[in-house]
């Protein structure tokens, strides 16, 4: 028999059993397309992040005080704090060296912000100019801080557009005070909306010179120190001086942690990877429930066709060509369940992309694959037994029935 | 033709031994019309089925144009179905999603016969047998009769030397069964030879020669002059 011949004789069993045809036809799409949209929502969720991260540049290597790990000597560690504070000096230390192009520090703090008699809490970050450019942020209005007053805390104020909003309405801010707990503060600036980036809502902070904002803290202490690389490939370099930097300052102590950009992300990427694969795992159980389905109406199939497969017998189709039959049937199946699934599940997940565009849709490659690939198999294997007992069938018992 | 030697053929049901068939000796000349009649549970259709490969002896051995089919293998035997024999069964046995034209194609479908050449030998059979206007009509748009021709049809197509009928008009009214019976005959005048299973007495009797069993074995084996 011809393998043309096979896949239309198939076809045409398909089409005479139209209901139980659907029925596994859908089971399959089911289980395809929850695949689809599962990994795509996973995939989705991983290219949120790493477009988050990527917003802030991936050049960038962060200082923070303390050391990441707890062992040692020091009793301090035990409580997560540092003997020493990483200072304002430690920065401009740290900053001497050609591979670094930027380099802005950050003091985080919460205070009351009001103009007249409209007030509201708000975070306070304490930084320098470079910190625009270095996050990619823009100003809507005015400027932002001004560059080359590190040292000197003038007071001037850059409002995120929420703050403005609250504070001053429709009204022009630029140029009017707002006070910031006891002290009063000229706004230079208003920041563009530019939604979240990682933990801070642009629209709703208030942006200070770095020791105006230590002063206003009453601390010495840096949060972060922000450093952007001049190229990525320098980054080992550049956090060696960092470290040898501060073993200078800090007698021989290396009482910082300095992260990566790159490892931060890569960390997300690896657990959202993970996550990825469980929830198609778990979709892939639906697959072999499919399969099982598969196997109970192929089953049925034999029983009700057993005068034809007697039939077939006699006519001259040995037990192997038997089996190829079904298996094309099973087979067939299985592919037009799972194109169907594929667009279903690409449909899905173009609708999710619709309604939450903040999400990066769209399943990868690996899973489309996978998916047709597990489909094909559990429909196959499935159907093996079947098909195995239709080509045992004795022609004789058979043909003797009507 | 054909040539039985010793063939015993025992099922088992429970822990009983039934004997189907019992030392059975035939030989079937090319081009015979014989009639194999006898009560039910005699073994005619036993016999039958040994003839078609349909199941096997237990014992004894099976000659086929000189060939001991016996020894075969399932795809041997498939294909000596394939090509040397034909079955026309009581209950017609057509494939009800296919078309008249299909089930006649379905042996050639299933020897790998290239399309034009199954078309065309579809069609030739389709009008030999009166059917030309019915080649698209599904089984269950034709009479009994019509069953039966596209039946035979398809048991003759890949022109065996063999044509089994297993109560060919069993299931047919006098007139449908006549014209069945005809067309088997005309068959046999052009050199097939015919062996039909039947408890008719006036189907069994239009044969040449007459074998009548009981009880597994071959009692009587008659020829008309």
């Amino acid at each position: 028999m011809r393998g043309s011949d096979t896949a239309r004789y198939a076809l045409a069993a398909l089409a005479g059993y139209r209901s139980r045809t659907a029925l596994m036809l859908l089971a399959m799409a089911i289980g395809v397309a929850s695949v689809i949209v599962l990994t795509g929502l996973g995939e989705a969720a991983r290219r949120y992040v790493s477009n988050e991260f990527a917003s802030l540049g991936t050049n960038l290597v962060i200082v923070f005080p303390g050391r990441s790990e707890t062992s040692g000597g020091n009793p301090n560690a035990m409580f997560g704090e540092t003997t020493r504070d990483l200072t304002l000096d430690d920065m401009l230390a740290m900053a001497r060296s050609s591979r670094i192009r930027r380099v802005a520090p950050l003091v985080v703090g919460e205070a009351e912000v009001s103009h007249g008699s409209l007030t509201r809490e708000s975070p306070i970050l304490g930084s320098t100019a470079p910190l625009l450019t270095i996050r990619h942020w823009e100003v809507a209005q005015g400027r932002f801080l001004p560059p080359g007053e590190v040292e000197r805390g003038s007071p001037v104020a850059v409002l995120g557009i929420k703050v403005k909003q609250e504070l001053f309405g429709n009204q022009p801010a630029l140029g009017r005070f707002v006070r910031i707990g006891e002290r009063r503060f000229r706004v230079i600036g208003v920041l563009a909306s530019e939604g979240r980036s990682i933990g801070v809502d642009v629209e709703e902070i208030v942006i200070v010179p770095v020791a105006t904002a230590m002063e206003l803290f009453n601390t010495n202490n840096l949060f972060r120190i922000l450093i952007e690389v001049r190229e990525r490939a320098m980054i080992p370099a550049v956090i060696a001086h960092l470290q040898q930097t501060i073993r200078k300052r800090h007698q021989g102590e290396e009482d910082v942690t300095v992260i990566t950009q790159d490892a931060v992300l890569a960390t997300f990427d690896e657990i959202l990877q993970a996550l990825t694969l469980t929830v198609a795992g778990i979709a892939a159980i639906s697959l072999g429930v499919a399969g099982i389905l598969i196997m109970n109406v192929m089953l049925v199939a034999v029983a009700q066709r057993t005068t034809e497969i007697g039939l077939l017998k006699a006519l001259g189709a040995p037990a192997r060509q038997i089996v190829a039959l079904f298996l094309a049937e099973a087979g067939l199946l299985s592919l037009l369940g799972a194109l169907l699934g594929m667009a279903v599940g690409e449909l899905g997940n173009q609708l999710i992309g619709h309604f939450y565009p903040a999400l990066p849709m769209g399943a990868p490659l690996w899973a489309y694959v996978s998916a047709v690939g597990v489909a094909l198999t559990t429909g196959l294997l499935f159907a093996l037994l079947p098909a195995r007992r239709a080509a045992r069938l004795d022609p004789v018992q058979a043909l003797a029935r009507r | 033709m054909i040539r039985l030697e010793n063939i015993q053929r025992v099922f088992q049901v429970g822990d009983q031994q039934v004997h189907a068939l019992r030392d059975i000796d035939l030989s079937v000349a090319p081009g015979e019309y014989l009639s194999i009649m006898g009560p039910s549970g005699s073994g005619k259709s036993t016999l039958l089925n040994l003839l078609g490969l349909l199941d096997r002896p237990t014992s004894g051995r099976y000659l086929l144009q000189g060939r001991d089919v016996t020894t075969l293998n399932d795809d041997e035997q498939a294909q000596v179905r394939r090509e040397h024999i034909g079955f026309v069964f009581q209950f017609f046995h057509l494939v009800p999603r296919l078309s008249a034209a299909q089930n006649i194609e379905l042996p050639m479908v299933l020897a790998g016969l290239p399309p034009a050449e199954r078309r065309q030998r579809t069609e030739q059979a389709l009008a030999a047998m009166g059917l030309a206007e019915r080649a698209e009509h599904r089984p269950d748009q034709l009479s009994g009769g019509q069953r039966q021709r596209v039946a035979i049809a398809r048991a003759t197509v890949m022109g065996p030397r063999l044509l089994l009928a297993d109560e060919p008009t069993g299931n047919l009214d006098r007139a449908f069964g006549f014209d069945v019976v005809k067309i088997l005959e005309d068959l046999n005048r052009d050199g097939i030879t015919l062996l039909v299973v039947t408890h008719d007495p006036e189907l069994g009797g239009r044969a040449r020669r007459q074998l009548h069993m009981v009880d597994g074995g071959i009692v009587t084996d008659q020829r008309k002059d």
